[in-house]
C-alpha cells in the first residue's frame, strides 16, 4: 500500500474530478483497453443518490438551493488495503466502480501506468471537447465597428 | 347517503393500455429514442430538469417520452423520482464566474472584457418556418475561432469597483430547503430564489412581464446573461476534502435596476438574480425580474400592492406541480361531496318554495 502522505490531496482531487466529469463511455473504453481487472472487496456497493447543488444570490452572495443532480458513489478496497472511492455524475454504477478502482490503483505502484494509459488520454479528450465548444463560442463573438458618420465625409 | 366508489379497475387497466398505445402512435413511424429526445429536444429536457429540480438529462428525456411531451406531466415524474433518491449531501456553491461560457451578452456594456458572445441563440433568426428541417439533411459544422480559455469576469464587477451597485456580500449561512421543510412567510431571499428557479416558466414569465408593464415597475436592464458549463464540487467526508462530482450547464441572468437610494443607502443600482439549470434564458431573465420585485421591502421601497411584490402570492402559485395537483384533483370522483351538495340544494329549493307558498297564502 502506498504511503498516503506521499500523495498530495491536490493530485487526488484532480483525478477524482476528472473521473467524475468524464463521459462514462470514454472512461469505459480506456479502462477496457488498459485490461487490468484487480481483485477488490466492496466497502460500499455502488449507490445512486442526489446531491443538492447550491448557487449564490447575485453570483457572490448568500447561498441558495438550486436543485439536485444525480450522483453514483461507491468505495472499495484492494487486497493490499488500498482504498478507492468513486463519486461520479449520473446513474452509471459501472462508471462509479471504474472510478473507484482507478482511484485505488493511482495510490499503488501502478500509478504511472494508469496515468499514462487512462488519465492522460482522458484529460486530452475532455479538454478537446471543451476547446471545441469554446472555439464555436469564440466564432459568435460580436466584432463592433463604427459606422462612417456624416461629418467625416 | 353513501355512494359506493368501488369498481372501475378493469376500465382503468384498459385506459392505461390504450394510453401506452397512443403514446407509441403509428407503429409505422420509427420510435423515438431517449438519446434523440436528449440531443434534439434539449431545451424541453432543460425545462424538465429545472422545474423537476433534478439535473439528469437522460431521466428528463425518459420523462418527456413517458409523458407524451406534456412537460408538466414530465416534471411531475421527475419530482416523484427525486423523492426516492437518498441525498448524499450539498455542493459548495457553484462559481458562475468560472463558467465556460457558450453565450455571454450584456445589454449595458458593449465593450465588456470577454466580449459579447452570442452562442447558439434563436435571437436574430427570422422566425420563419424552415422547411429544410422537414427533410433529412446533414448540418454543416459551425465555424470556429481561437478559443478563450481564461474565465469571463462578471459584468457587475465593473460597477462594483466604482461602488455604483449594491454589493452581494458572500456568506456561508446554510440556506433553507423548501423540499425539506414547508415554506413559511415571510420567506428569505435564498428560499425565494429556490422557489423561483423551480417555478413554472410560464407563471414566472407572466409575473416578470407584469413588472415591465407597470405593476411595481423597477426598470431592469440585463446587465449580463451567460450560459455555459460550471463544475460542481462537494466536500467528501471520507476523503476530508472537496472534489468535483460533475459539471452542469446553467443559465445566469443579472439585472441592473434603478434605485433612488434610501435613508441608509446612497443612490445606486440594485440587482435581480436568475440562475436556472440548463439553457433556459427566458426563465432566467424572468426569475431575475421577479426576484428584484420581491426585494422591495429590504430595499426600503414602497409596497405598491402589485402582484409581483406579494411574495405569498408569487411563491405559493409558482409551483406547477402543486398547482396542477390541486387543479386536476377536481376531476376525480367527488360523488359523496357532490351528493351532499345535491341534498343541500334540494333542501334550499324546498324551503324557498315553502316560503313562497306561505307568502301567497297570506296575501
Amino acid at each position: 500500500m502506498a504511503d498516503q502522505t506521499k500523495i498530495a490531496n491536490g493530485d487526488r482531487r484532480a483525478w477524482l474530478g476528472l473521473l467524475a466529469r468524464a463521459p462514462a463511455e470514454a472512461l469505459a473504453a480506456l479502462w477496457s483497453d488498459y485490461g487490468a481487472r484487480p481483485e477488490f472487496q466492496w466497502l460500499r456497493t455502488p449507490e445512486i443518490g442526489g446531491v443538492m447543488v447550491r448557487g449564490r444570490a447575485g453570483g457572490t452572495g448568500a447561498p441558495f438551493n438550486l436543485g439536485e443532480m444525480t450522483v453514483t458513489r461507491c468505495a472499495l478496497v484492494l487486497p493490499d488495503g488500498t482504498e478507492g472511492h468513486g463519486y461520479v455524475q449520473g446513474r452509471d454504477k459501472t462508471h462509479a466502480e471504474t472510478a473507484a478502482l482507478i482511484d485505488a490503483l493511482m495510490q499503488t505502484g501502478d500509478a504511472d501506468a494508469v496515468r499514462a494509459k487512462i488519465l492522460e488520454p482522458l484529460t486530452r479528450q475532455v479538454q478537446a471537447a471543451r476547446s471545441a465548444r469554446a472555439a464555436k463560442a469564440a466564432a459568435t463573438k460580436v466584432e463592433f465597428f463604427t459606422m462612417v458618420r456624416g461629418e467625416d465625409q | 347517503m353513501y355512494v359506493a366508489v368501488k369498481g372501475g379497475e378493469k376500465a382503468i387497466e384498459n385506459a392505461h393500455a390504450w394510453l401506452a398505445e397512443e403514446r407509441r402512435g403509428d407503429p409505422g413511424v420509427a420510435e423515438l429514442s431517449l438519446a434523440q429526445i436528449r440531443e434534439q429536444l434539449s431545451l424541453a429536457v432543460n425545462r424538465v430538469m429545472a422545474e423537476g429540480s433534478l439535473y439528469d438529462p437522460d431521466l428528463a428525456a425518459l420523462a418527456i417520452k413517458q409523458a407524451r411531451g406534456d412537460l408538466i406531466e414530465a416534471i411531475f415524474l421527475i419530482r416523484a423520482y427525486r423523492t426516492t433518491l437518498p441525498r448524499f449531501g450539498c455542493s459548495t456553491p457553484v462559481d458562475t464566474g468560472g463558467m465556460a461560457c457558450d453565450r455571454r451578452i450584456s445589454a449595458t456594456f458593449k465593450d465588456a472584457p470577454g466580449g459579447q458572445v452570442l452562442g447558439p441563440t434563436f435571437d436574430y433568426t427570422h422566425r420563419l418556418l424552415d422547411f429544410k428541417l422537414a427533410a433529412d439533411g446533414a448540418v454543416p459544422a459551425a465555424p470556429s475561432a481561437a478559443p478563450r480559455h481564461e474565465p469571463t469576469p462578471h459584468i457587475t464587477e465593473f460597477l462594483k469597483d466604482e461602488g455604483l451597485i449594491q454589493d452581494e456580500p458572500a456568506s456561508d449561512e446554510p440556506p433553507g430547503d423548501l423540499t425539506r421543510e414547508p415554506m413559511e412567510f415571510p420567506a428569505d431571499r435564498p428560499l425565494r430564489l429556490q422557489a423561483l428557479t423551480r417555478g413554472d416558466e410560464g407563471f414566472v414569465l407572466g409575473m416578470a412581464y407584469s413588472t415591465q408593464r407597470g405593476y411595481a415597475r423597477n426598470h431592469a436592464f440585463v446587465g449580463e446573461l451567460r450560459i455555459g458549463t460550471v463544475a460542481v464540487e462537494m466536500e467528501i467526508p471520507e476523503l476530508g476534502f472537496a472534489i468535483e462530482i460533475g459539471e452542469i450547464v446553467l443559465t445566469e441572468c443579472e439585472t441592473v435596476n434603478q434605485f433612488k437610494g434610501s435613508k441608509t443607502e446612497p443612490p445606486q443600482f440594485t440587482r435581480g438574480y436568475g440562475l436556472v439549470f440548463g439553457q433556459s434564458e427566458r426563465k432566467a431573465i424572468a426569475m431575475a425580474l421577479v426576484d428584484r420585485a420581491l426585494r422591495w421591502e429590504e430595499l426600503g421601497e414602497d409596497d405598491l400592492g402589485a402582484p409581483a411584490q406579494d411574495q405569498e402570492f408569487v411563491l405559493s402559485h409558482a409551483d406547477n406541480i402543486q398547482a396542477t395537483g390541486f387543479l386536476e384533483h377536481i376531476k376525480l370522483p367527488h360523488y359523496v361531496d357532490f351528493q351532499s351538495e345535491l341534498e343541500l340544494v334540494r333542501k334550499l329549493r324546498r324551503e324557498a318554495e315553502e316560503r313562497l307558498e306561505a307568502r301567497e297564502a297570506a296575501e
